[in-house]
């Protein structure tokens, strides 16, 4: 039974840097580089050997209706690679780039109760169980949101703090209206009960879900915090924030609820389709006018997680198809683009567009994998972005959505504008940059390589052969709805 | 006319009597989790507010020596690793985490309930740690000075 590792060996490494690291920081990166390496391993392992398989593990052998239980299925493989894949490359970058911040080894201490918690919303099958786990992830990224210690961070970390405390007042408040309605708080008997309580109740338990993690997922109405936190943080945590903290904590959390438990019902659907569709479209025009390269790639985020929210919300195979695949596309090249806001600003000491000049010849492979990067978000092809929108885009015409497509198309073209912009003025426009004499190691450029490779190698994914073994499990399972709840309950 | 910090005389003495009856208390709270109301976490509190209760009589500088703040961070770092554990070897003995391993005992005995007990005591250290490392580290910041960058 390898589920409970996933939660153990993060948590363990986290205690263990406080205990035995201390001022060492070299320990702290090596312990926290072999739990990431083996959740890796074993998030790949149970990915590739899996497949359509549902496997449960009772903590302290209690059974369901008294304890909690661990669900993980082929969506959740699927999280835990992702959540793997970009907390690796996040660790190496970090590893020069937070040296003489403040004391690492509380940097590393943090980042493994982020993964941790993140770990645990993916695989718990408990609905308080995953509130705690919320907080957790969430607790550390507010830590880590200040950790450079300057006045802005503290305020990006202040409104974070604020707006996520909001939001988590709310769902929790949805937790007790759940379980005052169904006397349960295991998701999948949750999901039993549903059909026989209240239709109001089930609105107003939806409503409250859909604002509490709708808040924490940066949709458009409830976007306000993510610009400044995500662009405020130290890059490689920038880019575990955007690149999977509000997928896991916003989106990862609603379809499992509303496809798996709520049996996706259309009211709320159409509320994924409304926010989804004004996100990708106020997202990116907020974006185009910004100068800071950081605060650029955090409004992009609001508008690409637009469009996963547009492929959730129309529900047929193909929408969700190009909804898992945009959500783990967009992790890579996001990711991808806030190191390389990290390493320029680095070199050069800042982020902002108008004071750079032509980078091409200074750091060469920033330049090249932040084009790969650019080219990947704004969809062009062969790049994994141009496949998933695609998909997208085609999942709303035979939904008889043309509006909705006509809006991503809109949306895609504006974002090709604003990476332009970045690439003009930021990498290779005439002038000479200014640079501070310090240089991108290694650690940092085979990060951004691994992405940019990543990049390119997923959009192989959409080779019929390759998907049906890489993402046709994990569509199943949202496209099946309530049968989650069956194979939970082991009927 | 008192030049030394902290408060009077009469509340450093009241403190200096009662902060071992709270403590002792605190650790009656933890003991008995399992059988009465209370715990880990409720006694853990009492011992932080015992703690706290010096501080606020005798001032920060005086905490600082009576006690080795080090070591504390230390016990609040282990005990939560010591958890893990438990839960651990819970898995190994019994095949899930935080399994019951230990003998249940005879109900309502101190020394009864499995590893309740146990996770109990950690819980109790970790949470006194912690309350009163984060007022330690709180107290530690003068904000006379306001934002020093």
């Amino acid at each position: 039974m390898i589920i409970p590792y996933f939660i153990i060996i993060p948590l363990l490494a986290a205690f263990l840097i406080t205990l035995i690291a201390g001022e060492k920081d070299d320990w702290a990166i090596i312990l926290s580089i072999i739990a990431v390496i083996s959740l890796l391993i074993l998030s790949l392992f149970s990915y590739i050997t899996m497949h359509t398989e549902t496997l449960t593990y009772y903590m302290s052998s209690w059974k369901i209706p008294v304890g909690i239980v661990l669900v993980q299925d082929a969506l959740a493989s699927f999280m835990l690679v992702l959540v793997s894949i970009i907390s690796l490359t996040s660790l190496i970058f970090s590893i020069s780039y937070v040296r003489n911040l403040s004391s690492d080894w509380k940097y590393y201490s943090l980042f493994m109760l982020l993964v941790a918690g993140m770990n645990g919303v993916i695989i718990t099958g408990d609905l308080f169980n995953l509130f705690v786990f919320v907080e957790i992830s969430i607790f550390a990224a507010y830590a880590l949101v200040a950790y450079g210690g300057k006045a802005e961070e503290f305020e990006a970390s202040f409104k974070y703090a604020v707006m996520g405390s909001v939001s988590s007042t709310i769902v929790l408040l949805g937790i007790a209206v759940t379980y005052s309605a169904t006397s349960t708080l295991t998701l999948a008997k949750i999901g039993e009960q549903l059909p026989s309580i209240n239709s109001n109740i089930k609105l107003w338990i939806g409503g409250l879900f859909v604002a509490g993690f709708g808040l924490k997922a940066a949709a458009m109405p409830f976007h306000a915090w993510l610009p400044d936190a995500h662009s405020s943080a130290p890059a490689p945590i920038s880019a575990m924030l955007s690149g999977i903290l509000i997928k896991i904590l916003g989106m990862y959390v609603l379809v499992r609820i509303f496809f798996n438990i709520f049996d996706a019902p259309q009211f709320f659907l159409n509320i994924f389709l409304i926010i989804g569709s004004i996100s990708m479209i106020v997202g990116v025009f907020l974006a185009v006018g910004q100068w800071d390269f950081k605060r650029l790639l955090a409004y992009h985020s609001i508008s690409q997680m637009g469009y996963i929210f547009l492929g959730f919300g129309l529900s047929t195979t193909l929408g969700i198809l190009g909804g898992v695949f945009h959500l783990l596309n967009h992790a890579l090249f996001k990711s991808l683009l806030f190191y390389n806001a990290g390493a320029v600003e680095t070199v050069t000491g800042t982020r902002d567009l108008r004071k750079l000049g032509n980078l091409t010849k200074i750091i060469p492979t920033t330049s090249n994998t932040s084009m790969i990067a650019s080219l990947a978000i704004s969809g062009i092809p062969p790049f994994n972005g141009f496949f998933s929108k695609l998909i997208i885009i085609i999942a709303a015409i035979e939904a008889n959505q043309p509006v909705y497509a006509l809006i991503a198309v809109i949306g895609s073209i504006f974002t090709l504008a604003s990476f332009m912009k970045v690439q003009r003025y930021g990498f290779r426009s005439e002038k000479k940059a200014d640079v501070n004499g310090k240089s991108i190691d290694w650690k940092m450029n085979f990060a951004m390589i691994t992405l940019a490779v990543l990049c390119v190698a997923t959009s192989l994914m959409i080779i019929p052969g390759i998907r049906e073994i890489a993402l046709d499990p994990v569509v199943d399972v949202l496209k099946n709805k309530t049968l989650y709840i069956q194979l939970v309950m082991g009927k | 006319m008192n030049k030394e910090p902290g408060m009077t005389l009469i509340v450093k003495t009241v403190t200096r009597i009662s902060v071992w009856l709270i403590i002792l208390y605190g650790f009656y709270i933890i003991f008995h989790g399992h059988l009465t109301p209370g715990g880990g976490f409720g006694g853990g509190v009492i011992i932080a507010l015992a703690l706290l209760n010096v501080l606020l009589a005798y001032g920060k500088d005086f905490t600082r020596k009576w006690l080795n703040i080090k070591l504390l961070e230390n016990f609040e770092s282990s005990s939560i690793t010591l958890f893990l554990i438990v839960g651990i070897i819970g898995m190994a003995v019994g095949g899930s985490f935080l399994f019951n391993f230990i003998d249940k005992g005879t109900l309502f005995n101190m020394l009864s309930s499995g590893t309740i007990l146990p996770l109990n005591i950690i819980i109790g250290i970790k949470v006194a740690m912690s309350l009163f490392l984060v007022v330690m580290a709180l107290a530690a910041y003068n904000f006379d000075k306001g934002d020093e960058q």
